[in-house]
């Protein structure tokens, strides 16, 4: 709440700064694919494609919370916002993707 | 700042109207129920793409060998262009947030200014995608389909060779279309030739010759709803509608953006006495960035 009502506007370009060096670091990342990242398998995927996701949700994370102003909202209203997406999210991913994983043994 | 826009008597008993548990104005709050429900949508459509990759995880094409070019740059670029267009639009964001922030402030004059470079962003973003689109619906060096729909590639050594170039022709000058027996017949010519998989095997020129005559249905050139030169068929499909689908908010919110600017000019909100309306739209952009994160990780990344 006090970032917004001092007069300059740093807090928005520190948020833009950030994610223009995710995406750049993400970008680097997909160009050179380190070794290590791509042969390390974990949870049926590349270990680089959990960094992908993880540097995404942070993307996210920064996008909601500030630019969107979620942060500073009411709990109530942030929560209400948020937990459908925690909830439903990840099983729709849980059953779709494990389906997923099944159907490619199917065929 | 919205705590004006709340006209209960905060002090009322609750069953009064009293409670604002929310502390939000009616309007932001419907925008953000919205949201919610776009963002299941996304999710729905993001998990069924997942569901087809996973499924033909040997054969998907892989987006380094499809999205790989740049407008006036020759030769093979993966993710550059993709990466312009993410700039494009976290750059708009933050013109969106200095609009919203102004607004707040009051001040008529640069809540025109960054709102007007917003729309700049939101149509240049929209011009890329287009390019996107016309480069992926064009398609780039060919791929031949199998009998049984699998797509498979020429290769020269380690490297993609064109269908084009092949057949002599410049894939630019009009529409083409190749018979399998006039490509096999040309890629008999030269020995360096062989063919790989959808799985990424590579086979020997004999090899690829025999899988040829035996086994090649057509040759497809660029991408439509039935078939693609890239691999399984669905790719294109869910290209199309996922990318299209965003890129549809995206105009959406041009044409919304377009209104508030002429609102703005026209002093609807200074009359009003606040500019919750660019803030409301705001979030809606916001939003249009927050999927494209998404889009680009999954369609383009992973």
């Amino acid at each position: 709440m006090s970032e917004e009502n001092s007069n300059s506007n740093w807090w928005i370009w520190k948020v833009f700064w950030i994610l223009l060096g995710l995406t750049a670091f993400e970008v680097g990342l997909g160009m050179y694919k380190p070794e290590f990242l791509v042969n390390t398998q974990f949870l049926g995927t590349k270990l680089l494609n959990h960094v992908f996701i993880i540097l995404t949700l942070v993307k996210a994370g920064y996008i909601v919370l500030v630019f969107m102003h979620l942060g500073f909202e009411q709990g109530s209203l942030k929560w209400t916002i948020l937990l459908p997406a925690f909830v439903l999210v990840p099983y729709l991913l849980f059953i779709i993707l494990s389906e997923g994983a099944h159907a490619y043994l199917m065929i | 700042m919205a705590d004006n826009l709340i006209q209960n008597d905060m002090n009322a008993p609750a069953w009064l109207g009293g409670d604002v548990p929310y502390k939000a104005s009616y309007g932001k709050l419907m925008m953000w129920f919205f949201l919610i429900t776009d963002t299941l949508t996304f999710s729905a459509f993001l998990t069924a793409y997942g569901f087809s990759r996973f499924k033909y995880q040997d054969i998907w094409p892989v987006p380094e060998d499809v999205f790989t070019h740049f407008p006036f740059l020759h030769g093979e670029h993966p993710l550059l262009f993709v990466a312009l267009m993410t700039f494009i639009l976290i750059m708009s964001s933050v013109t969106m947030v200095l609009a919203v922030n102004y607004g707040h402030k009051k001040e008529k004059n640069k809540v025109i200014l960054w709102l007007s470079l917003t729309i700049i962003g939101g149509i240049m973003f929209l011009s890329s995608q287009a390019w996107e689109w016309g480069h992926f619906i064009h398609g780039d060096s060919g791929g031949i389909q199998l009998k049984n729909t699998e797509v498979v590639h020429v290769y020269n050594s380690n490297n993609r060779s064109s269908i084009y170039e092949i057949m002599n022709v410049d894939s630019h000058d009009g529409h083409h279309h190749f018979e399998v027996e006039e490509f096999i017949e040309k890629f008999s010519a030269d020995q360096d030739l062989g063919i790989r998989l959808a799985d990424r095997t590579f086979l020997n020129h004999s090899e690829s010759l025999v899988l040829l005559e035996e086994k090649g249905n057509a040759i497809l050139l660029g991408a439509n709803l039935k078939n693609n030169e890239y691999g399984q068929s669905l790719f294109a499909d869910y290209f199309f509608f996922i990318t299209g689908f965003h890129g549809f908010h995206v105009f959406s919110g041009v044409v919304l953006l377009i209104i508030l600017l002429i609102n703005t000019i026209k002093g609807t909100y200074e009359k009003r006495g606040h500019y919750e309306m660019v803030e409301k739209i705001g979030l809606y952009w916001h939003f249009v960035d927050l999927v494209w994160v998404f889009v680009f990780t999954f369609f383009y990344l992973v």
